[in-house]
């Protein structure tokens, strides 16, 4: 068989989710109903019997305060939305350039893999709490002329930095698991070196690695909260303000419930996109 | 037979993997409209010669002519010559994530800068005389072998190449796929297309080529019409490898 | 995906049970309320001791002493009796019948202070302001020091020539998260931007210095310590007026805790006897001469 057409191969026909496993009748799906709910009422029941749990209860749980202090989070929660949709923008292509870079052949372009190489090495390996401090508090000190000193744009950048050295490796990955052949391919019809990355190889790496990149997005939300140790308000500040206002801690539960909000419609559109690919390449032309 | 212009001419080609050399002074010249086939054992070198005259691999000394321009020269402008020969691979390489239709016009609308409309109209009549009209919507995938390696001729052919080297185009696939490419090439032949095929079909090679090369250890050992090869032998190296063929029952 | 409903309405099931506290569980009660104050009848988290919790590092003028080789105590000493809270915690524990020894200090992070659950001193001093809404949740002593607002500002900057609080409203200020300094700046100086908020004292500092913010607002005795140690090139703009109820530093407790009332007992005889004052002309002496931002 061809040694470019690896994938999709044996995927035929729809796949059902991973976590509905093989669901089929009313029998089973009473049977999942059941057990679902009685594993739930267990373990309700072991929680709310423990010694603890009326104290806990009324520190994580009160819901006027939920009430109180959600609108307040939620608003600041736009800061955080705000913060990773331009981060991740920014990520997706300048970890591109990394991980392209990366790959350019021939001894004349040596110091530019290098380069790609030590900065993917060096903010893999930093935490980015520490980048986020560092930049934060270092950068604007220094009182450059032109360079903004606003906390949430050394933020947003201490994020692009960190997060594209992971997506440039996902990226690299991608572009490596497509086969040689592939780029002959393109290269012998006449198409430029730039032209078969942005028309061939590019496609095909993203496909792949649509994923791990959405899994590495879903990280980068999460992390958006670590902005706020250098002074903006964003969600988590906000709670944090909130339960210092009231020594009550319900208000992190308010942004708990946000974060996840978020994330599950992330999660279900990367399954939508796997299946969405898995069709159109396998289950004929029809879009 | 009339003296033909030359289409391709390569002179002392040679190339090295490393230390293996796996061309050692190649010598051969294509008329306009002539069909060469090359036949060889694996790992002779057919492959390689073909991928050097696409300049998909850069030789190590020689000169390669195509129409009496040297294509070898340093600053040669290499997408400029492979918009004028036209490869097909023995494993298709198609693009998967591409329709047959875009495919077919990738090249020709994103190198050629042909309109959309005026590279689909092409593209659709190529596919249309090929009897792959109905797939142009579908993902290669989707298309058995046959039809794969019919759409990999087909995008090579829309680029209206000068010269169509093909390697082993059929020996990827199951034996009752391969005639329908084969009768694709006979018609490429036909039509006149100059054509230079790295194949182990010998009937095919004894019913279509105008001539066949012997490739061995990296040098064309043997050379001539198609008939007088298979029939008289000169080589003994050629004769073994002929009986080693008929014994496979390939002839 | 048929099924996915169905798991999503046993997840709520399960955090509204959660919620709503299904089954009950009868309400822990606190510990038993005794009238005595002598030390065998307080209810201490160790029997004869005296443990008192505050954030490590402990900053001047609040804490003093220099911390003895191998101490994991920054910056200041709690054990040494010096400085203003140090110093108010060892007279309420002598008030108390306990003697130097018996009180031992534990490093009680801000947000250790409130967590539900037993806790790990009888009382936290970590100028902790009282507010109706954290007495939900914990016990307050009374107060031990009425604490007012000030601005710091780096100085030959801008902000440094503001008179009123009207006029700090166009500038980005600061403060640490936890503290009563952010209420007071929404509430009552209401900025045109959002104040950065910062995890820590230093990293309020860090802003300040980084130009990332005009001014830091904090209580007073701290600013004096920040301008006079911490950021020599900043200044203290001057002290915001008090609006409202005046905002006061108590020591916390347990919810439902007896030693609060005993703690307050020996408050008020330390008030009256004019020990308080001492202590904090001792350590808060140069409170008088900030400006005050009408
Ligand atoms: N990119 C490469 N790097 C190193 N060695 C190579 C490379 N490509 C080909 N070779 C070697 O060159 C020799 C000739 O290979 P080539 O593919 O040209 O042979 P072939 O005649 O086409 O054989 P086959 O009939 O099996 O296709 C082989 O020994 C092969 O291993
Ligand atoms: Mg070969």
């Amino acid at each position: 068989m061809s040694a470019d057409a690896e994938t999709g191969r044996g995927d035929r026909g729809d796949r059902r989710s991973r976590i509905l496993g093989d669901l089929r009748g009313t029998r089973n799906i009473g049977i999942a109903v059941t057990s679902t709910v009685v594993f739930f009422v267990v373990v309700a029941v072991v929680i709310a019997n423990s010694a603890g749990w009326p104290e806990v209860r009324k520190a994580f749980f009160d819901r006027k305060l939920f009430g109180d202090s959600f609108p307040e989070v939620g608003h600041a929660f736009l800061l955080n939305i705000r913060i990773f949709c331009i981060a991740e923008a920014l990520i997706l292509v300048f970890a591109l350039a990394i991980a392209v870079l990366r790959g350019l052949p021939g001894p004349v372009l040596f110091p530019f893999r290098l380069l790609a190489v030590l900065y993917t090495d060096l903010f893999r390996g930093i935490p980015t709490i520490l980048v986020i401090y560092i930049l934060g508090f270092g950068a604007p000190a220094l009182q450059l002329s032109g360079v903004p000193n606003s906390p949430l744009f050394w933020g947003v950048t201490a994020l692009v930095l960190v997060y594209s050295a992971y997506v440039a490796e996902v990226y690299r990955a991608g572009i490596e698991s497509v086969h040689p052949s592939q780029e002959a391919a393109a290269r012998s019809l006449g198409l430029s070196r730039a032209q078969t990355l942005r028309y061939v190889i590019v496609p095909q790496a993203v496909r792949r690695v649509i994923p791990p990149l959405l899994n590495d997005f879903i990280g980068l939300q999460k992390d958006s909260a670590l902005v706020a140790l250098i002074g903006p308000i964003e969600a988590f500040r906000q709670s944090q303000i909130d339960v210092a206002a009231t020594f009550n801690y319900t208000p992190y539960m308010a942004t708990a419930l946000l974060f996840i909000l978020l994330t599950i419609p992330l999660a279900r559109l990367t399954d939508w996109l796997i299946a969405r690919d898995r069709r159109r390449q396998s289950a004929g032309g029809a879009r | 037979m009339r003296a033909r212009a030359t289409a391709l001419k390569l002179e002392a080609v040679h190339k090295s993997f490393g230390s293996v050399e796996v061309l050692r002074g190649v010598d051969l010249e294509v008329g306009e409209h002539e069909v060469v086939c090359l036949i060889g054992a694996s790992g002779s070198g057919k492959s390689t010669l073909l991928r050097c005259v696409n300049l998909l691999e850069r030789i190590d000394a020689g000169r390669i002519f195509l129409h009496g321009e040297e294509i070898t020269r340093r600053d040669v402008d290499v997408n400029a010559v492979r918009r004028r020969v036209g490869i097909v691979f023995q494993a298709f390489n198609l693009f998967p994530h591409m329709t047959v239709l875009r495919n077919v016009t990738l090249a020709t609308s994103r190198v050629l800068h042909k309109p959309r409309a005026e590279a689909e109209a092409e593209a659709t009549a190529l596919l249309e005389r090929f009897g792959l009209a109905d797939k142009r919507a579908e993902y290669p995938d989707r298309l058995s072998g046959g039809q794969q390696q019919r759409v990999a001729i087909v995008r090579a052919l829309a680029m209206q190449p000068e010269l169509m080297l093909l390697d082993e185009v059929t020996s990827a696939l199951d034996p009752e796929l391969v005639a329908e490419v084969l009768n694709v090439i006979r018609e490429l032949a036909d039509g006149g297309m100059t054509m230079v095929i790295a194949t182990h079909e010998m009937s095919f090679a004894r019913d279509t080529a105008n001539r066949v090369c012997f490739l061995d250890a990296g040098r064309i050992l043997e050379q001539g019409p198609a008939e007088e090869i298979f029939t008289h032998p000169r080589e003994p190296r050629t004769q073994q490898f002929l009986e080693r063929i008929i014994a496979a029952g390939r002839l | 995906m048929r099924l996915k409903p169905i798991l999503l309405l046993g997840a709520t099931a399960l955090l509204a049970l959660v919620a709503s506290g299904c089954g009950g569980g009868s309400k822990k009660s606190a510990a038993p309320k005794s009238s005595g104050c002598s030390v065998d009848q307080l209810n201490l988290v160790h029997k004869g001791q005296l443990t008192v919790g505050t954030d490590n590092p402990a900053f001047p003028p609040w804490f003093g002493g220099t911390p003895p080789k191998g101490s994991t105590w920054k910056v200041s000493d709690p054990n040494s009796g010096q400085g203003f809270e140090s110093a108010v915690a060892y007279a309420v524990a002598g008030k108390l019948g306990f003697k130097k020894g018996d009180v031992h200090w534990v490093v009680v992070p801000f947000e250790q202070s409130f967590k539900p659950g037993s806790k790990s001193f009888d009382f936290d001093i970590n100028q902790i302001s009282y507010t109706p809404a954290r007495a939900k949740s914990v016990d307050f002593s009374d107060s031990y020091y009425d604490v007012n607002q000030a601005l710091i500002g780096l100085k030959g900057t801008p902000i440094t020539s503001a008179k009123t609080s009207a006029d700090v409203k166009k500038y980005k200020l600061g403060v640490q998260i936890g503290t009563t300094s952010y209420a007071y700046v929404t509430k009552n100086i209401k900025p045109s931007q959002q104040p950065s908020v910062y995890n820590t004292s230093s990293d309020v500092n860090s802003g300040l210095k980084a130009h990332q913010i005009d001014g830091i607002v904090v209580d007073l005795p701290t600013a004096f310590y920040i301008t006079a140690v911490q950021i020599p090139q900043a200044t203290i703009v001057g002290q915001f007026p008090t609006v409202g109820t005046p905002e006061h530093f108590g020591m916390v407790l347990a919810k439902g805790n007896s030693l609060t009332s005993c703690v307050d007992k020996a408050l008020a005889s330390l008030k009256s006897a004019g020990t308080i004052a001492k202590i904090q002309q001792e350590w808060l002496s140069n409170k008088a001469s900030a400006p005050v931002l009408k």
